[in-house]
Formats: C-alpha cells, sequence, structure tokens
C-alpha cells in the first residue's frame, strides 16, 4: 500500500535528525499557525504564492536560497566540528550519518543556495533593466520558481523521512547504483534534482527569451546593461546544460528502477560514462553560477566609482567567449581517472586558456574604478572582497588545471578549498553584493550599512581563515571527506578552520541582525525616490518597490547607461513638468499553476522514491490536469486603466523627478 | 537626440532621420516571443537527445555476450514506421495550413491523421520492443539494450506526449475556436512534431541502419 | 515609407517555424516538396544499408550525410527555419544547440575511447576480484 514506507523510516535511533526534524516541524507549525490565525493566508496566497510577477518570483527565489543556505551552513559546522575532534576518535558522526551530511552540504549549495539566489537576482532584476514589464512567460516563471522549491523540501524531507545519499553531491556509480546503495538516499537526491532541474530549464529558457526578444524602444543589444549580457551567457549555459544533467540522472534512475545497465559493473556498463557525462553538465554548471556574479559586479563597481564600465564590448566577448569555452574543458574535474596524456593535455590547455577573458574581467573592472569617486557602500565592499579572493581562488584553480600537479591535489582539500574560494569568493560574494545592492528597489527601503560591513569582515575574515588552511592540509596528503584520521600535522590546521567557521557564523547573525534592524528601522531607511545610489540602468529609473507594471511609460533609449544619459539630459535641461503619456496596461494574471504542479510533483517525487505506484499515478494525472485547466482559462490577463496608471504613478513621480536633476551630487 | 525621441514617440520608424542606424523597435509580438521560447525548449531537448545518442555510441558494442543489433533489427517495420512518422509530419503540416486560414474541418481531419499515424508508429514501436523483451534481449540484458532501449524509448514518450498534446489541442480549437493563444499553441506543437520527426532521422540512421550493417 | 512601415510589421509577426504570407496553394506545395524530397532521401538511405553495390566502408559516411540532408529538408520545409523576423537569432540558436551536440557526442566518444583504451574492462576486473 505505501511501497517500501514504514515507519522504520523514521531516524528514532539518531539523536540529531530526530531532534534537529522535531524542532523545524515544530517551527514550521508555528508559523504556519500565526500566518493563518493572523489572517495573512489570503494576502499571502493572492500577493506571493500564485504570482506571475518577476519581481515577487525574484523575492522569493532568494527568500529560499537564504533559508536553504542555512541549512546547507549548519552541515559546514558540522563537518568542521567533526574534523576538528575526530584526531585518533570517531568523533561525534558515525560515518553512514558523516557521508549525508557531506553530500546533503554540496547538493543543498549548488542546487538549492547558489542557483535560487542567482536567478531570484536576474529574475527580480533584468525586465527592469531592460525596460519591460516582465519576462517573456510570467507563468512559466512561477511554475519555475514552485518546482525548484519542491526539491529544497524534499532534500529536507529526507532528514526524517528515510535517509539521504551518501555518494557525495555527484553520486557516482557503482556506489550510486542500487547494489551498494539500496536504500532510498539516491533516491530522493535523483528526484529532489529531476524535479528542480526542469525548474531551472524553465527559468533558462525564460530568460534567454526575455534578454533576446523583450527590450524597451531603443536598447539594442549594446546598449544592455552588462548585467543583462550576463544574464544571457549563463541563461543560454541553462539551456544547454541542464539537459545533460537530466539525461545523466534519468539514466542512473533507470539502472536503479528498471535493472539496466548504463553504468553498472556488469553486463557491459561504463562507470565511467557518468563521471563524463555529469561533468560535462558539470563544468557549465559552476559558469551558470559565476556569469551572473560577475554582472553583479559590473554594475556595482560601475555605480561605485561613478564612471561608465570600462571596456564594455570586451566584457562582452569575454562573457560569450567564458560561455563557449565553458563546454570545452570538463575533463579536467577527471584527470586521473584513466584518460592518456593527449586528451589530459588538451583539456589542461582548454582549462587555462578559459581564465584569460575572467582576466580581461578583472582589469577592466580595476579600470573602472581608476579615476573614479569610489563609495565604499556595502555592495561595493563585497565586490572588493571578491576581486581578491576570487584571483587567488583562480589561480589555484589554473594550478590542478596542470594534469601531473592535479594527480596529486585531485580529491585532496587543495581541491576543496579552490572550488570554495571560487564559489564563495566568487558566486556568494557576488550574491550578497547583489542582495545589498538591490534590496531598496526591491522593498523600498535601505539595508542598515553598519550591519552590512560588520557582516562583510566576519565573512571575508572566516573566509580566509576557514579555508586556506585546507590548502596547507591538501598539500599534506589530506583527502576530502574524511569522517576521522591520524595524522598528528593535520589537526592545528583544522582546529583553525573550525574556528573559521565560526567567524562565518558571526557573519550570518549579523546578516540576519541587519534584515531584522533594517525592517523595524525601515521608516528612516525609506528610499523614496527609487535611486538610492545615484544609479547608471534602468531599474533605478522607477520607483522603489517598482509598480506592479514597472514602468508607467515604457522608456525610450537612447544610448548606454541608459538611466545616467537621462539624468545628464535632465541636468541640462531641466526634469521636464509635461505629464507623461499614461495608456492602460495589460498586465498577466496571477495563477495558482505554479504552486499546484509542484504540490502534485512533490507527491509524484516522494512516492517514486517510495514505491508507492499508485500515488505516482495520481500524481501525474494530476499534474496534467492541472495543465489542462490552466490551457482551458479564457482571461489570462487583465487591464489597469491609464487613469490607474497614472494615480500610482503620481503617488512618487515629483521625488523621482528631483532625483533625475541631482545626479552625479550624491 | 530630441528628434529621435519624438521619432519613437510617434509609433517607431526603423531609421532616424538622416542616419543609417537601425534602432530596436521594442519588445517583439508575443508569437515572435512564444515561437522562439519554444525553439530554445526544442534545443535544449535536442541536447538530451544527443546525450542518449552519446551513451549509446559508447556502449553499442557492450553486449555482455547477448545479441547484437544487427541480430534483432526488422528493417522493414523500422521502414513502415518512418514513413508513417514523416507522412504524420506532412498532415501536421496541413493542420498548420488549416489553422492559418482558419478552416476548423480540415485543421480537425489533418490532426485526426496525424494523430492516427503517430498511434500506429507507437504500436508498431511497441511491437518491436514486446518482441525484444520476449527474446530475451530486454533493456536489463546489456548496457548495449539499456542504451537502445532509453535512446528509441525517449523518442517514444516524447511521441506519446506529443499525441496527449495533440488530443487536448483537438479538444480547444473544438471549445473555443481559433482564439490567439490556441494559434500561438498550434505553432509551438508543430514546431514539436517536426522537430520529433528529425530526432526520428537520426535514430533510425543511427541505430537501426547503421547498426544492421555490422 | 510606410508602405516598408507595412512590410516590416507583417514580416514582424512571423515566429520561428511560420511560413511568410501567401496562397495555400504555394503553402501546400512547399509541404509536398518536402514530403517528396525526405521520402526520396530514406529511401535511399534504406536501400545504401542493406545493398551491396556501393563500397562497403562508404556506407556510414553515406547514411550520416543523407541524414544530414534529410534533417535539412525538414527544417527547411517543415519548421520553415529560413523564413521569418529576426532570423538571425533563430539561426544562432540552432548553430549554438548543435556545436552543444557535437561537443557532447563527439567529446564524450573521444574520451571514453580514450579511456577504454587505457582501462580494462569492467567485467574483467570484477571477474579478478572473486
Amino acid at each position: 500500500m505505501f511501497g517500501k514506507l514504514s515507519w522504520a523510516a523514521i531516524p528514532f535511533d539518531q539523536p540529531i535528525p530526530l531532534i534537529t526534524g522535531a524542532v523545524v516541524l515544530v517551527a514550521i507549525l508555528a508559523v504556519l499557525a500565526w500566518v493563518v490565525i493572523a489572517g495573512h493566508l489570503p494576502y499571502l496566497w493572492r500577493e506571493w504564492i500564485t504570482s506571475v510577477d518577476h519581481k515577487r518570483i525574484g523575492v522569493m527565489y532568494t527568500l529560499l536560497a537564504s533559508v536553504m543556505l542555512l541549512r546547507g551552513f549548519s552541515d559546514a559546522i558540522m563537518m568542521r566540528a567533526q574534523q576538528a575532534v575526530a584526531y585518533h576518535s570517531q568523533g561525534y558522526l558515525p560515518p553512514e550519518h558523516f557521508n549525508q551530511i557531506f553530500s546533503a552540504h554540496g547538493t543543498i549549495m549548488i542546487f538549492f543556495v547558489a542557483m535560487p539566489f542567482v536567478i531570484g537576482l536576474m529574475n527580480l532584476v533584468v525586465p527592469l533593466q531592460l525596460g519591460v514589464r516582465d519576462v517573456a512567460f510570467p507563468t512559466l516563471n512561477s511554475v519555475g520558481f514552485w518546482l525548484t522549491a519542491t526539491g529544497a523540501l524534499l532534500v529536507n524531507v529526507s532528514l526524517v523521512v528515510g535517509e539521504f545519499a551518501r555518494t557525495g553531491w555527484l553520486p557516482y556509480p557503482p556506489l550510486s547504483e542500487l547494489t551498494y546503495s539500496p536504500g532510498v538516499g539516491v533516491d530522493y537526491y535523483l528526484w529532489s534534482l529531476l524535479i528542480s532541474g526542469v525548474g531551472t530549464l524553465v527559468a533558462g529558457i525564460n530568460l534567454v527569451t526575455t534578454v533576446l526578444k523583450l527590450r524597451t524602444r531603443g536598447m539594442t543589444y549594446l546598449r544592455m546593461p552588462m548585467f543583462c549580457w550576463t544574464t544571457l551567457a549563463s541563461n543560454l549555459l541553462i539551456v544547454a546544460a541542464f539537459p545533460i544533467l537530466t539525461a545523466t540522472l534519468l539514466m542512473l534512475m533507470l539502472d536503479r528502477y528498471f535493472g539496466f545497465h548504463f553504468f553498472t559493473n556488469e553486463a557491459g556498463g561504463n562507470v565511467m560514462m557518468f563521471m563524463n557525462l555529469i561533468w560535462a553538465w558539470g563544468h557549465p554548471e559552476v559558469y551558470i553560477l559565476i556569469l551572473p556574479a560577475f554582472g553583479i559586479y559590473s554594475e556595482v563597481v560601475s555605480t561605485f566609482s561613478g564612471k561608465p564600465l570600462f571596456g564594455y564590448r570586451s566584457m562582452v566577448l569575454a562573457t560569450m567567449a567564458i560561455c563557449v569555452i565553458s563546454f570545452m574543458v570538463w575533463l579536467h574535474h577527471f584527470f586521473t581517472m584513466g584518460a592518456g596524456p593527449d586528451v589530459n593535455a588538451i583539456f589542461g590547455i582548454a582549462s587555462m586558456i578559459i581564465a584569460v577573458p575572467t582576466g580581461v574581467k578583472i582589469y577592466n573592472w580595476l579600470f573602472t574604478m581608476y579615476g573614479g569617486r569610489i563609495r565604499f557602500t556595502t555592495p561595493m565592499m563585497w565586490s572588493l572582497g571578491f576581486m581578491v579572493t576570487f584571483i587567488i581562488g583562480g589561480l589555484t584553480g589554473v594550478l590542478v588545471a596542470v594534469p601531473p600537479a592535479d594527480f596529486l591535489l585531485h580529491n585532496s582539500l587543495f581541491l576543496v578549498a579552490h572550488f570554495h574560494n571560487v564559489i564563495i569568493g566568487g558566486v556568494l560574494f557576488g550574491a550578497f553584493a547583489g542582495y545589498t545592492y538591490w534590496f531598496p528597489k526591491a522593498f523600498g527601503f535601505r539595508l542598515h550599512e553598519g550591519y552590512g560591513k560588520a557582516a562583510f569582515w566576519f565573512w571575508l575574515v572566516g573566509f580566509y581563515v576557514a579555508f586556506f588552511p585546507l590548502y596547507a592540509v591538501g598539500f599534506l596528503g589530506m583527502t576530502r571527506r574524511m569522517q576521522h584520521y591520524n595524522v598528528a600535522e593535520w589537526r592545528p590546521w583544522l582546529l583553525v578552520a573550525g574556528f573559521g567557521a565560526v567567524l562565518i557564523l558571526i557573519g550570518i547573525v549579523f546578516q540576519i541582525m541587519q534584515l531584522v534592524v533594517s525592517i523595524r528601522h525601515r521608516a528612516e531607511l525609506r528610499d523614496a525616490t527609487g535611486d538610492p545610489w545615484d544609479g547608471r540602468s534602468l531599474e533605478w529609473a522607477t520607483a522603489s518597490p517598482p509598480p506592479v507594471f514597472n514602468f508607467a511609460v515604457m522608456p525610450d533609449v537612447s544610448g548606454a547607461d541608459a538611466y545616467w544619459t537621462m539624468k545628464m539630459h535632465a541636468r541640462e535641461q531641466g526634469p521636464g513638468s509635461s505629464a507623461p503619456d499614461y495608456r492602460d496596461v495589460e498586465m498577466p494574471r496571477n495563477s495558482p499553476t505554479g504552486f499546484v504542479c509542484a504540490f502534485f510533483a512533490t507527491i509524484m517525487g516522494f512516492a517514486l522514491i517510495w514505491h508507492i505506484w499508485w500515488m505516482v499515478a495520481a500524481g501525474g494525472i494530476g499534474a496534467f490536469a492541472t495543465f489542462v485547466a490552466f490551457a482551458w482559462r479564457d482571461h489570462d490577463e487583465y487591464v489597469i486603466p491609464a487613469a490607474e496608471v497614472a494615480r500610482i504613478d503620481r503617488a512618487n513621480l515629483e521625488a523621482r523627478r528631483a532625483a533625475l536633476s541631482f545626479a552625479g551630487s550624491a | 537626440m530630441t528628434d529621435a525621441t519624438l521619432a519613437f514617440a510617434q509609433g517607431g520608424s526603423q531609421h532616424l532621420a538622416g542616419t543609417a542606424t537601425i534602432v530596436h523597435d521594442g519588445p517583439a509580438s508575443k508569437r515572435i516571443v512564444t515561437g522562439y521560447g519554444f525553439w530554445i525548449f526544442l534545443l535544449s531537448d535536442i541536447i538530451m537527445f544527443s546525450c542518449f545518442f552519446a551513451a549509446y555510441a559508447v556502449l553499442v558494442g557492450q553486449t555482455a555476450g547477448g545479441p547484437h543489433g544487427s541480430q534483432l533489427f526488422d528493417l522493414r517495420s523500422v521502414a513502415a514506421e518512418t514513413g508513417l512518422l514523416l507522412l504524420s509530419s506532412f498532415t501536421c503540416g496541413l493542420a498548420s495550413i488549416a489553422a492559418g486560414v482558419r478552416n476548423e474541418r480540415w485543421f480537425q481531419a489533418a490532426m485526426a491523421a496525424t494523430c492516427v499515424l503517430g498511434l500506429a508508429f507507437l504500436a508498431l514501436e511497441g511491437r518491436e520492443f514486446a518482441s525484444l523483451v520476449a527474446q530475451g534481449a530486454g533493456p536489463t540484458r546489456s548496457a548495449f539494450l539499456s542504451s537502445f532501449f532509453s535512446l528509441v524509448g525517449c523518442h517514444g514518450m516524447h511521441v506519446s506526449a506529443g499525441i496527449l498534446w495533440l488530443l487536448t489541442m483537438m479538444a480547444q480549437v473544438f471549445a473555443k475556436g481559433f482564439r490567439a493563444d490556441i494559434q500561438r499553441r498550434l505553432l509551438c506543437f508543430a514546431l514539436f512534431w517536426h522537430a520529433l520527426d528529425i530526432i526520428w532521422v537520426a535514430v533510425f540512421s543511427v541505430v537501426y541502419l547503421l547498426g544492421s550493417a555490422v | 515609407m510606410s508602405d516598408q512601415l507595412q512590410q516590416y510589421h507583417d514580416h514582424a509577426d512571423l515566429a520561428p517555424g511560420d511560413e511568410e504570407a501567401g496562397s495555400i496553394g504555394s503553402k501546400l506545395l512547399g509541404y509536398v516538396v518536402g514530403l517528396g524530397l525526405a521520402i526520396l532521401l530514406t529511401a535511399t538511405s534504406f536501400f545504401i544499408a542493406g545493398t551491396n553495390l556501393v563500397w562497403q566502408p562508404s556506407i556510414p559516411v553515406a547514411i550520416i550525410v543523407l541524414a544530414i540532408g534529410q534533417m535539412g529538408v525538414h527544417l527547411v520545409f517543415f519548421l520553415h527555419i529560413t523564413t521569418g523576423a529576426d532570423n538571425t537569432n533563430n539561426v544562432l540558436a540552432l548553430a549554438f544547440g548543435l556545436l552543444i551536440v557535437f561537443l557532447v557526442i563527439g567529446g564524450s566518444l573521444w574520451i571514453m575511447s580514450n579511456l577504454n583504451h587505457n582501462m580494462m574492462p569492467m567485467d574483467q576486473i570484477m571477474q579478478m576480484q572473486r
């Protein structure tokens, strides 16, 4: 009746997941109860859950990422604690538990923190920067977010019902095959990622189409903000790479569920084929993560240096070059696994070449700052921290790109330090820069600068203290993912690294405090003009938060740095007093399709994991019915009459016009 | 600068007076946006198929002592399947023409023909799979057979999904006529159906024809 | 000027997969020609696979070339890839997709054959374990 599911699936004999799960469950129920009792449910349903507005969806993505950051970081603290104490000792985490923790840590951080964070920022900002009212496919946008949330939910359910994979964040066969992983752990992994992968693909299609087909009048490709170019490149990579992930995970699923022989040890299966295909996805994946971060840095550095971005065209070329070359380096993730010197050499050289366009970008950012009037706001601090940190991480990457060196360093803590160096220093710092930069736009008030800077410094110092010892201990021969060790030399370094993790924890606490304090003091921190940073691109040309239609009248663009051009114009000729030409605006209707779809996807995913076949069928029928119901609706848009547009716009029109002519004096 | 702004305000022209610069006219129409988005989706789907092709190419020799393709494939059946799918692409094109001139009778007839041809394709393929399994050459026999069943089966699942979509579109046109959003979906469906035939060209060429030549 | 605008706007509403405005007859002819060419190429493909009249080593190449030809016929006559406004984007997208397909399939084949050359087959390793 319930497949493999039974009461034995709940870890009554493991105190840590049991207590954690109980606490989290109580917290969730308490929040839900408060929401319902305080009467917020209709508001939440109407304005957020069924919203197809890219700004709301962007915020929800970012919220998902932030919450999952806490879960992923808890895993990290547990691992650092274990390695700090597990010298000539089993520590406090038995191996089967430790293995699930490092697997969950990686899976959550990549798929449910980094990806949603950058996708959320791109969703929030790109339509505003392009001067349009929404992305190409608003309802699909909602579907994509909710499917991602489904994936996150399933991974978290595995903590209390069943187990998670013990294979690492990429489930290499034969360990991940049924013979050696007979439990449900790998199945949780598979279905969680297959479902959220569809969500990510949908976001990719949406953003590619938006950038290529939906730009306001006058915004040619070479007048787009740099963030839109990196969005285009990143989402092209999503569209090209995520099908590979889907196909490979499907093959592993077929092996596990139907006895196929893609990657098994017997009947001719080829284990290395998995590594080959999964890294053909895996390498573009890291560029999917870093390219939007590069775009954020371009925006932040240019704004807070008060200068246009240096070398715009070379930046565009570098971005598209990274986009293409990122598909030509994937073997460097398995140099040591049997390829000959000719194959290793070619991929090694390609891996070194791909560092060049990134170097071009760094120089362009430096030249943007040179000669500018730099303002050391929190977003700018994150960008400066990124520049130093990412260069070091990139250099260690070029080091491991040399096959002979990689033979010593592969799967050591040196490698772990390298990729955390570039992902934290590059992607996470970029996400935080974007978060602090665009928060006022999303919510209408700024974040507290003091707490922001404190958080930055604790993160920056904490990162170096946590990860540089890992470079050392990697050189000393320590392999990754060790549950315990007996080498005395490693211990001091691992203790220092544990302390670094605590510093990062303090940084996170400051970020939470920043949010709480800013909300409490939001009246003082209010952004009345829509342009708190004296910005250069179109998102700052509208109110904070923008009205549902983004711009009352879609702007005409006549140059790069579109908003800056408008401000310069206003400075010379005055802000203008004529009334804007208000017209009726058509906006897409909200829809529960995304949420309902994800609901059925969750049911199907859970049922597939536990082999409850009737539930799978029911979920599938429900999902198809949702599609048909969505397809059958007659009214997918509603009209906002011109008078209403005018009323909403006039609320802060004067404040915005005043901001126009004060350009450059902030 | 001011001239340009006025020109835009007057509804957008392609060329600025006195200059040769072509300036962007604004967001594209819904039909173009929908069509292009679906085109991008199709490319992603083709990349997913290419992974199954790659797996097939790598594992084609791994028969684990079991049968090879040349011992299993019935090229007459494959030729029939190919003809059915190709013809269904043609009838789908007829349906597109009918939708373009808003002729419901011809549209439903052409779609019904496409559906019948598609179902016939699936029936032949199902019969082939059943017979292979009965011979002990099912997907669990060897890596080669796993990759064969996955690749051809993946295509078959796409055709099945396409038929579900086809029937839904027939119902939609019957209930609501040739509304603009339904026309956009028909465009997407046609793209999907033709793309499936392109994939089948690769499948029968690489898997069946090259496979039986061994 | 207004004629050009009109033409642009008609042309501008064509999505990828749409045909240029034309009579039913001309559209029908397009599909019939496409069908005919496709049948011709397909039949040739099947014929070559089974015949002894052709130099044997050239058969795989011939089949692949004919397959590419058939795909081209589909793209032009059924998917109308050559028409539509902003055609550059469509063709660029297709080119990018084809590049990735080539890299994934070609790269995988090259890498896997290199690995297989260097490593013992898994069945033999397993037998050694027993």
